[in-house]
């Protein structure tokens, strides 16, 4: 169970969004959407950790999250904007150092099996600069399920990819929501999770719901 | 919304400040003009030095300020850093160019003390190389400020630089005075310590104080049109964000 | 401790690979050094009595130049939010990080010593004070300015930025690297110089992956 509970977000002296609750449990989806600049992002950072609520507080199966930031870290899985592929190792190499940095298994089978899942096993032995973007993401991707989280916070995923590997996207967060993990994921709606939650960032915006309501 | 509360107006300081700052410009203006006139006309002149040991009178109570203003910046840093109190991000900020400038007085009027005194403008006595080192730990806090747009990041980057530099204050000033005891171990003035004559002490006293309040009063004036320019740019950013 | 090794062997195969970086820091070390016969004219004994300075400031200045990269590449694709994520503790990530850099920029500088004070004509009683005094110091200088390169991810100016906060505080270590080896050649006691250089290294790997973590935080947010 993650839940958040009156999370207020200030970036750079602006209130981004404020008295924000959610709450996902084992199996769940929560998915957000809202406009440019409402705070899909900045929620996601909260959620991982990388950025302080000014107030409000994360829960992480009843236990406050942010106490531990490096316990908390290591239940979840944070893929950004940037896919952290270096230029001069290679995509097997890449993906290994991060499950090992996590502890995980860094077998060549395991980081195999799990290019595989984004249909990138034929690239292990590419070096990360001749990748197209769409192959960085996938990648980046894999890299979450070769040393498993229970809790996966992907911004905006499915950029750079194509059909094909959206479907795959799509069944591996199937999956690891049928083996009880959770996914937090923030989209421009091109993605069809089933029964996921849906949450508005704009709606906690002060600003805006004043207008709106004027 | 409560949470919110601390980065509202801190109207209360403001109250606050427009009462202190005309007292402190009072007292400035009062103990300088007290200060110069006993350290020009009822302090002796040293019977080695002559008159031109009068520039002490500045000199001193300069090189005091710029390690007093670090001091006051590296603890605001420390405040603002653990309790995120916001006035202690400003008073950190504004209190460092005025902490450079007493400094970078300290050192021209050192030089000009040095020229009657060793004949040369310049000299690596170990207290004038320890306050040119601090003149560039003040240029690089500046510099770190100025260097982001983003005012939050700022803030917090050179609190942390100010917070280090402060702890390096002392291990500077140890190596500088071990480096010069090493390379020059005669051309050292004794000034300071007890034996100061009171017809010295007095209006060095008085100068320092004079500084202190010159300090307040300016560090006010900043702080007010800090917390201005803050306004405007919040207001702006609402312009922007569709408040 | 498992995954401290992964990330130092990490960044030192990233080094190598990138094999030009780091033997760029010891050209600029060389090169440096060898300007001053230029500047002071090629005298012997001119050059012997500034020889240990010269290659102590020489040495600071790369060590600098190298800096700015620490931190940068891994901010800038991303990995360092993932680096702050792994259940490594910050503090940890930074001393693996800034191991990693001194295995790369400090230690070759090391090695090129003893031929720049030949050039430099210094007394060869002070070669081995030399060597020893960079092994104690550079790894300060490391963690020093794992601090200031922390400090100006994300800012304008980057490198001169780098250069003006963190000189000023590799002030210490210059002045007792240099009398250290001074001291040898002079044939005076020189453990003094050594201990406090060695005093300095534990006080700053006490406290410089502190703020280096404090630094990258406020970098991530």
């Amino acid at each position: 169970m993650f839940e958040g509970k009156e999370l207020t977000c200030i970036r750079g002296e602006r209130l981004v969004f404020t008295g924000l609750n959610f709450a996902v449990g084992s199996g769940g989806a929560l998915v957000l959407i809202g406009p440019n600049g409402a705070g899909k992002s900045s929620l996601l950072r909260m959620m991982a950790g990388l950025l302080k609520p000014a107030s409000g507080k994360l829960l992480w199966n009843d236990a406050l999250a942010l106490d531990d930031i490096d316990e908390h870290a290591e239940n979840l899985h944070y893929v950004g904007h940037h896919d952290a592929v270096k230029p001069v190792l290679s995509v097997l190499e890449n993906v290994r150092f991060w499950a090992g940095v996590r502890g995980g298994d860094v077998s060549e089978k395991n980081i195999l099996n799990a290019l595989d899942v984004f249909d990138a096993k034929h690239l292990a032995d590419v070096p990360g600069r001749f990748l197209s973007a769409g192959q960085k993401r996938r990648v980046n991707l894999a890299r979450i399920i070769a040393a498993p989280a229970p809790l996966w916070l992907l911004d905006e995923p499915t950029t750079a990819l194509d059909r094909a590997s959206i479907a795959l996207l799509d069944s591996a967060i199937r999956k690891h929501r049928e083996g009880g993990g959770i996914v937090v994921l923030s989209t421009h709606a091109d993605i069809n999770i089933e029964s996921a939650t849906v949450l508005d960032i704009s709606d906690f915006a002060q600003g805006r719901e004043t207008k709106g309501a004027a | 919304m409560a949470d919110l509360h601390r980065f509202a107006n801190p109207t209360r300081f403001l109250k606050l400040a427009a009462i202190i700052q005309p007292w402190a410009l009072a007292v400035f203006l009062l103990s300088a003009a007290i200060g110069l006139y006993m350290a020009f006309f009822t302090a002796p002149a040293d019977y080695q030095q002559g008159e031109s040991a009068r520039i002490m009178y500045v000199h001193v109570p300069a090189a005091w300020m710029a390690m007093f203003c670090y001091t006051v910046m590296a603890v605001a840093s420390a405040v603002s850093l653990i309790w995120k109190h916001p006035l202690a991000d400003v008073s950190a900020r504004a209190s460092a160019p005025v902490g450079a400038a007493f400094t970078f007085l300290a050192l021209a009027t050192g030089s000009l003390w040095g020229k009657p005194m060793w004949g040369t403008w310049w000299v690596w006595d170990a207290r004038l190389t320890s306050v040119l080192v601090l003149l560039f730990l003040y240029i690089g806090y500046m510099a770190l400020q100025g260097a982001f747009d983003d005012r939050v990041r700022a803030a917090k980057a050179s609190a942390i630089l100010a917070l280090v530099g402060f702890v390096n204050v002392p291990i500077i000033k140890f190596s500088v005075d071990w480096w010069n005891t090493l390379h020059q171990p005669a051309s050292v003035i004794k000034m300071g310590g007890s034996s100061i004559h009171p017809s010295m002490l007095w209006p060095l006293l008085i100068m320092a104080i004079a500084f202190k309040a010159y300090y307040v009063w300016v560090l006010l004036v900043r702080m007010r049109a800090e917390l201005v320019a803050n306004k405007v740019r919040i207001l702006r950013l609402k312009q922007v964000h569709g408040g | 401790m498992k995954q401290f090794a992964f990330l130092v062997r990490r960044d030192l195969s990233l080094a190598f690979r990138q094999g030009m970086d780091s033997l760029l820091v010891v050209v600029f070390f060389v090169i440096a050094v060898v300007l001053f016969p230029f500047g002071v004219g090629p005298e012997p004994g001119t050059l012997s009595r500034i020889a240990a300075g010269v290659i102590w400031v020489a040495a600071l200045l790369s060590t600098m130049l190298s800096l700015e990269r620490l931190f940068q590449t891994d901010y800038d694709d991303g990995s360092l939010e993932l680096l702050a994520l792994s259940s490594l503790p910050l503090e940890v990530t930074v001393l693996a990080k800034v191991t990693a850099h001194w295995i790369t920029s400090g230690l070759p500088l090391i090695v090129a010593a003893p031929v720049l004070a030949v050039l430099m004509q210094m007394d060869t009683d002070g070669f081995l004070v030399l060597v020893a005094a960079l092994l104690l110091g550079t790894p300060s200088l490391s963690l020093i300015g794992a601090i200031g390169a922390a400090l100006i991810l994300g800012s304008r100016r980057g490198g001169v930025l780098l250069s003006l906060l963190v000189l000023p505080l590799y002030i210490p270590v210059l002045i007792f690297g240099v009398s250290a080896v001074d001291a040898a050649i002079g044939g005076y006691e020189f453990k003094a110089q050594l201990l406090i250089l060695g005093g300095f290294f534990i006080g700053t790997l006490a406290l410089a992956p502190w703020a280096g973590a404090g630094g990258l935080r406020q970098a991530l947010e």
